[in-house]
């Protein structure tokens, strides 16, 4: 052991079909990436032209960005990969933590007596 | 001598405790100062009883009062049982699931050092014109710039610093868990004590977050004219008390789930007896910590949010009761027909079981959100929380010292000394704190200095000021027992209990790579089945070889070093003459922080490497040792 430990990854220990897998990862995620990037546009759009009324831009947003959220998560940070399910398990009870949180900070804050 | 290998031993004591980033010395470091911390607040507490004994006592101010009962409650929880707690995970839990090391050496030897300086940095505020005088939860408007004076500074910044040590700590703790089991050890074959370890990390990760946003929030408020907690800019103060208490109450179960792991762990090993009900034991862990996220509201009760928030929270607290119970009744169950020896460790773990009880009886008066009004702010809420605490957490750990004593320090503490202490501790305690239910039902409010003659309350409080001496005597003859031991005990083996976890199939002392041959782990209690089913020694899961251990550092240090400056240069922003400029103090402590990580970054560390003959040395040592 040692003297690898400097060299690249790829040159020390990656078999041709470790390649060959990291090359199709990396095409999925320039996809994803374009998707991601449209999708946003598409956002920008919706408010910026005229003839897309507010009543139907902000649902259509709020669903591009539960998409965009779920490109994020399991694209970019890899959750749709095998052998994951610690980071899935970790990032699902935050979100489920979260929300009571965002909801009491919100509403619950003595303005208005539920 | 045997417990390491020639590179640490060529370091002089010193460097070597600084730079160390070994678990079982970082625990031993987090033990010392976490007992530093104990009798200091402990003492406080002496104090607030004393001139609570008499009516119309002017033993303290009321302003020295409110210093103390801020410092006790800040200096109690942060730094003062998570370090205790953090002592024995982190020694404990990488022996428990057969491993070398924690995952990350550095970053533990990190958090031990950004949270002594940020204790530091909260206790310097006595120097500087008074400790934060607003109560542990801080509420605003009191800690705002406007009323709240420099030593709230002192608890924003320091429980900062300290916060993001607890943090990375408790991150470091969940990897280990998950990577870093031996071979054989499942996730459902784990000590209990690793279980709750876990989930308690797990909830620090969550929790300490919103903490750390929140402190951010009252700085920007204090030092940098924000205005979230200012209702006449537009604020509110009641985000403060949410944030707060969304990480207010995951801590308490953060500081109770490691005292049920290690009574868990105590009591099937001097009942002779697996722990029953394992699996639900593990589940009610789990349940307790996503509860323990859906009831902060119910330290707001009497704020005004609303009849049906209360109702929910209200409903959510109860619930709690479930898995707590669920506990209660396999701890009993696991002592029923048990071969029972009640030592120390064991009349903590034992008695541990009713007094929680108690606490929980009255948790769960407390969580009628419309009799609550009541209860609110009375020494009724004192006396229930300190049984948790107490009756829980202390109880938990100080049984826990008597248990893995041996295995820490190579023998084991006095158990006639032990006995006196526990019945003092036990005696003393419900002395204390059972009176001020009572004392709190006719109406005596909490955080207040004084009260009237005549009212009822004098011969109670004088009981409880009574009790508070016969638990200080307590605590004393414990600090006297681990002298007297050190010097009279004789040297124990690596297993003095006959025990079942595999913490004990290591020597004692421990070398420094824990394990020379990595265990393979056959069922749940591993090292009582080899008793039963093999020759009573873990089977190795991989030849003798040369084992890699990573280099001590001093980065831990200074990076915590750096951001003790940083934050004291902050504080010094609302000083009223600082000698030389708060931004140098600022920029001095940046540049050591960020300097010492960029030279971490930089310099390639692969650590080192213990021979196979040392090892094998070493071993041979230890054995004839043992």
């Amino acid at each position: 052991m040692g003297e690898n430990l400097s060299q690249p990854f790829e040159k020390s220990s990656m078999t041709p079909e470790e390649i060959r897998k990291i090359n199709r990862e990396q095409r999925i995620q320039t996809i994803a990436f374009g998707f991601m990037i449209a999708i946003t546009l598409l956002a920008f759009i919706a408010v910026g032209a005229d003839v897309v009324p507010g009543s139907f831009a902000i649902p259509f947003i709020l669903g591009l960005a539960g998409i965009q959220l779920f490109l994020q998560l399991y694209y970019f940070m890899h959750l749709k990969d095998k052998d994951h399910g610690w980071p899935n398990t970790f990032i699902v009870s935050g979100i489920v933590l979260v929300i009571p949180t965002i909801v009491a900070l919100m509403l619950l804050i003595g303005v208005t007596k539920y | 001598m045997v417990r390491e290998a020639t590179n640490t031993l060529q370091k002089s004591v010193l460097w070597d405790w600084l730079t160390t980033v070994d678990h079982k010395k970082l625990a031993v470091l987090y033990l010392i100062s976490g007992t530093l911390f104990f009798l200091k607040a402990g003492l406080m507490a002496v104090f607030m009883r004393i001139q609570l004994m008499f009516p119309m006592n002017d033993f303290l101010s009321g302003q020295t009062f409110n210093e103390f009962i801020t410092m006790h409650g800040t200096i109690m929880l942060f730094l003062a049982a998570t370090p205790l707690l953090f002592a024995f995970m982190n020694y404990i839990v990488p022996l428990q699931i057969g491993a070398r090391d924690v995952a990350f050496p550095f970053v533990n030897a990190l958090g031990f050092w950004l949270f002594f300086f940020g204790g530091i940095l909260v206790s310097l505020s006595w120097f500087f014109g008074g400790a934060p005088d607003a109560g542990w939860t801080s509420y605003v408007p009191l800690a705002s710039r406007d009323y709240g004076g420099l030593g709230i500074d002192f608890y924003v910044l320091g429980l900062q610093v300290s916060g993001i040590g607890t943090l990375v700590s408790g991150i470091n703790f969940i990897v280990t868990i998950i990577n870093m089991r031996a071979p054989g050890m499942t996730m459902m074959r784990m000590p209990l004590f690793c279980w709750t370890t876990l989930v308690t990390s797990i909830l620090i990760v969550f929790a300490f977050t919103p903490l750390a946003a929140g402190l951010a929030l009252l700085m920007l408020d204090r030092m940098f004219d924000g205005m979230f907690f200012i209702p006449g800019e537009g604020g509110n103060v009641v985000i403060w008390q949410h944030i707060f208490w969304i990480f207010g109450h995951p801590e308490v179960y953060i500081l109770v789930l490691p005292a049920f792991g290690m009574i868990s762990e105590i009591i099937p090993t001097f009942s002779k007896k697996r722990l029953f009900g394992y699996t639900a034991m593990v589940f009610a862990t789990l349940i307790i910590g996503f509860l323990g996220f859906m009831v902060w509201m119910h330290h707001m009760f009497t704020v005004g949010i609303g009849p049906i928030a209360n109702s929910v929270f209200a409903i959510a607290t109860m619930i709690i009761g479930i898995p707590t119970g669920i506990k209660i009744f396999n701890w009993l169950f696991t002592m029923w027909g048990g071969k029972l020896t009640f030592n120390t460790a064991m009349l903590c773990a034992s008695s541990f079981v009713p007094t929680f009880v108690l606490g929980g009886v009255t948790g769960v008066m407390l969580a009628m959100a419309p009799v609550d009004h009541l209860y609110h702010d009375t020494y009724f809420v004192v006396a229930h929380f300190h049984y948790i605490i107490l009756g829980g957490i202390v109880l938990g750990l100080i049984g826990a010292t008597f248990y893995w004593y041996p295995k820490m320090f190579g023998h084991k503490l006095n158990e006639t000394l032990g006995k006196i202490m526990f019945w003092m501790f036990y005696v003393g305690f419900h002395l204390t704190f059972f009176v001020q239910h009572i004392l709190g039902l006719i109406g005596m409010p909490r955080r207040v200095y004084t009260y009237l003659e005549d009212q009822g309350m004098d011969t109670m409080n004088m009981i409880s000021t009574i009790g508070a001496f016969v638990m200080s005597a307590a605590i004393i003859l414990l600090v006297v027992n681990i002298v007297y031991s050190a010097m009279k005990s004789p040297r124990e083996g690596g297993d003095p209990w006959d025990g079942r976890t595999l913490e004990w199939a290591t020597p004692t002392p421990v070398p420094e790579y824990n394990f020379a041959q990595t265990p393979q782990v056959r069922s749940l209690d591993p090292l009582f089945y080899e008793k039963i089913h093999g020759d009573g020694t873990m089977k190795p899961a991989e030849p003798i070889g040369d084992i890699h251990m990573p280099n001590g550092s001093i980065y831990p240090f200074t990076i915590s070093l750096g951001l003790f400056f940083a934050g004291f240069g902050f504080i010094m922003l609302n000083m009223e003459n600082a000698i030389i400029s708060p931004w140098i103090v600022i920029a001095v402590g940046g540049i050591i922080t960020f300097g010492s990580m960029a030279l971490h970054s930089v310099k390639e560390d692969h650590g080192y490497h213990i021979s196979k003959e040392t090892v094998e040395q070493m071993e041979k040592e230890v054995g004839t040792n043992g």
